[in-house]
């Protein structure tokens, strides 16, 4: 037992209400060069679109750093916000138009390769769910992350990574809340 | 450019305890909307690293005095009882969090949302949206004025309705105190048959009520209902530094 904590409750079907931003998918603006999107759809364990959900995702800026008191190393660069937030869309999908994070060292040592941290909210989800995004572009610094190397089952690493599109801007990134394809979740 | 010091370069980021004992399962048998959505394999130990510990500090651009007053979104008064719901927003550690974005939704004095999916047959009102924003100030601190939300029917089981509820979303100082949940008010007896409400293990299921306090209720115009949000606190750090050098 953990003293006092305020327990997580479902976001619910209303979530639309109070969340969503105009700006929440940008969390850079799209005519930033070298923006990507990535995009994708949220599936149920039926493979259905999840169509009342809401991503939100976390991630370093272009030189690895963070904006933030707790990173002993500082911001390399101001305003990047680091933050997006979609609501799934009639389809399931959603998207997020950022920039494509930096490596980061790790306390242990190491370093991880470039990532974005997600969270799933959605009726159904008493918690929110954490997945992470890697990129199909990282080969090398994939092998060598620690949390893509602490999964046990080395197939479903595949379920982190984004998938490139045709268009080099774009990358493709569905979660599977469920299913022969659940994606990996994380317990933070 | 991307950072990569070498092993043991000293960096020292703090870390979260681990919540045990407080969220309710993803998967509860009861709630059913949780059959297709909990995820069925275990969760994988995320150590808390750089994108952990740190997180979104969203502040002061998105939030104006006005956001947390939703009785004065619109031409008139919405229906329903006013009511003040304040707090303080703390760390386990019950260290104040200053400067959070707390963001709240809830249907109006009949139990309808303004959302095209509610299709309870109850009236909407054109003076209520039911959204609302403040930020904590630097003692932690929030208040909203709002109406109390009406319970309402859903398909979840026979005769299944929700106790009154506001829906809260906080972000704290990092990605790890992220948290979306629900305020309820005192002496619901509508507890007992709401499998989301008891989804939360018992012992700590009462942190979702909230107290009707006198002292917070204004005279002649709104009650007051006190409900402080506990968000996890700093534990050990979670990587040892190899070399003790910081």
């Amino acid at each position: 037992m953990t003293g006092g904590l305020t327990p997580s409750q479902t976001v619910g079907p209303f979530l639309e209400i109070g969340l969503p931003w105009p700006d929440g998918p940008f969390v850079v603006p799209e005519d930033t060069p070298g923006a990507i999107t990535i995009t994708g759809l949220v599936f149920d364990g039926a493979g259905a679109p999840v169509t009342d959900a809401l991503v939100e995702t976390w991630q370093a800026d272009p030189d690895g750093r963070f904006a933030h008191p707790d990173d002993p190393r500082g911001a390399a660069r101001l305003g990047f916000r680091g933050f997006g937030r979609c609501p799934t869309g009639p389809d399931g999908s959603y998207l997020i138009v950022t920039l494509k994070p930096g490596a980061l060292p790790s306390p242990d040592g190491g370093t991880e390769a470039p990532h974005l941290d997600v969270s799933v909210f959605a009726r159904g989800l008493l918690d929110r769910v954490v997945t992470r995004v890697y990129f199909p572009d990282e080969a090398q610094a994939n092998a060598a992350d620690p949390v893509l190397a602490s999964i046990a089952e080395p197939a479903r690493v595949a379920t982190l990574i984004a998938r490139p599109d045709p268009d080099p801007a774009r990358l493709r990134f569905d979660i599977h809340l469920q299913g022969d394809q659940e994606t990996v979740f994380f317990d933070v | 450019m991307a950072v990569h010091p070498p092993a043991g370069s000293g960096l020292v980021v703090p870390g979260y305890e681990r919540p045990s004992g407080v969220h309710p399962p993803l998967d509860f048998a009861g709630y059913r909307s949780t059959a297709l959505r909990a995820p069925h394999r275990p969760l994988v130990l995320l150590p808390h690293r750089l994108t952990e510990i740190t997180g979104p500090l969203l502040g002061a651009e998105r939030v104006t005095p006005a956001d947390a007053d939703l009785t004065t979104q619109h031409a008139g008064e919405p229906q329903g009882q006013r009511i003040i719901v304040a707090g303080r927003v703390l760390d386990g550690d019950g260290r104040p969090v200053p400067d959070t974005l707390v963001e709240i939704w809830q249907p109006n004095a009949a139990g309808r949302y303004r959302h095209r999916v509610d299709n309870h047959p109850a009236p909407l009102d054109p003076n209520f949206t039911g959204a609302g924003r403040c930020l904590t100030d630097s003692d932690g601190r929030y208040r909203f004025i709002t109406i109390k939300p009406g319970s309402y029917p859903w398909q979840n089981h026979p005769n299944a309705w929700r106790p009154a509820h506001i829906h809260f979303s906080l972000f704290g100082r990092a990605f790890t105190q992220r948290l979306v949940t629900q305020m309820f008010f005192p002496g619901d007896p509508l507890f007992f048959q709401d499998p989301i409400f008891n989804s939360v293990p018992e012992e700590a299921r009462g942190r979702l009520i909230s107290r009707f306090d006198l002292g917070l209720t204004v005279p002649e115009w709104a009650l007051g209902y006190t409900w402080d949000i506990v968000l996890r606190g700093r534990g050990a750090t979670a990587f040892e530094n190899q070399d003790g050098d910081r």
